[in-house]
């Protein structure tokens, strides 16, 4: 895990022709499968990297009035797809929690949309990460990944207890399938498409 | 999951590889912006240096060269700035959609073009 070898290994050189870099980010809780289904999807070999904040310690305990700051690191996996001989799509799983959102601005402003990643068995996991995306103005879908052996609920049991809106897709997906994850992908590319085109014919 | 090198990183490391300083201009690089090298890395470079010449021979998203790196991105652009303002790396940076704004439809349409194509 470590040195110049993984990093052949992991190094596969973008066409000199690209000139776009785009994104997406896959936000769900731990072991949702985000890191899977970057990697079902993924020309290269899914790479991990992090970034660290210091803040004020505003609403955190006094540590005895030693820490008035305190850094968060926040560690997030991606990996990459050549659209066309201009553009290239990174799509970056995130975390949830919450102090992850304190670095969406940062990291994550100018991404094309989301996916929401749910696990049925903990779907209060993804009621923060949905009010968080409301509250960014982030277009999303949100796609239930289907484990073996999980509890199938119909889908619209899903968007009542995500109190989800009737224009936000909702799909099932397996993180493991590339044709799953391509699908989704292509849903929530869609769903932009939809949203921007509409947006553009009400512009003044 | 999620191996946290960094945790274990001594700060004076990262201190030391960025001159001390804690800031880049972050509104002109993000995750995604390309970074292309102009010229070939010199004797006496910084190693970091070097090898940010080094991997983008071919362009290269900010995010992979800190992957890469195994540095913070915040840590990356700041090394990242000091290259580009001496001409030795240039930067091609995303259609960026102000926040909080959609794609335009045509890019999201070759964005389509392309996935259908997986």
């Amino acid at each position: 895990m470590d040195s110049a070898s993984s990093e052949l290994a992991t190094h596969v050189p973008l066409r000199s022709t690209i000139d776009t870099g785009l994104k997406i980010v896959v936000v769900g809780g731990f072991g949702v499968g985000k890191t899977t289904m970057v990697s079902s999807v993924s020309e290269i070999r899914p790479l991990s990297t992090e970034e660290t904040m210091t803040r004020a310690g505003i609403g955190i305990d006094d540590a005895g009035g030693v820490a008035d700051k305190f850094t968060t690191t926040v560690a997030f996996d991606f990996g990459r797809i050549t659209l066309n001989d201009r553009m290239v799509l990174y799509l970056f799983g995130a975390p949830g929690q919450e102090r992850f959102w304190f670095l969406w601005d940062r990291l994550f402003s100018g991404s094309l949309g989301a996916v929401v990643l749910v696990d049925t068995r903990r779907l209060a996991d993804s009621w923060y990460a949905i009010d968080r995306l409301e509250h960014h103005r982030m277009p999303f879908i949100v796609a239930r990944n289907i484990f073996d052996g999980a509890q199938v609920h119909p889908l619209e049991h899903v968007r009542d207890a995500l109190d989800l809106a009737a224009d936000v897709p909702l799909i099932d997906c397996d993180a493991r399938r590339r044709d799953s994850c391509k699908t989704t992908l292509i849903t929530l590319v869609d769903h932009l498409y939809t949203l921007s085109s509409a947006a553009q014919e009400n512009a003044p | 999951m999620n191996p946290r090198p960094l945790d274990h990183e001594d700060p004076d490391r990262l201190y030391t590889v960025t001159g001390g300083r804690s800031r880049a201009d972050e509104n002109s690089l993000d995750l995604v912006t390309l970074i292309v090298s102009e010229c070939d890395s010199a004797p006496g470079m910084q190693s970091e240096y070097v090898r940010i010449i080094e991997m983008c021979a071919r362009p290269m998203a900010v995010a992979e060269i800190s992957a890469a790196l195994r540095l913070p991105i915040s840590v990356v652009k700041i090394l990242l700035c000091d290259l580009l303002d001496a001409g030795q790396v240039t930067a091609r940076n995303p259609a960026a959609a102000a926040p909080a704004q959609l794609p335009d439809p045509k890019t999201l349409k070759q964005v389509l073009v392309g996935l259908r194509k997986l």
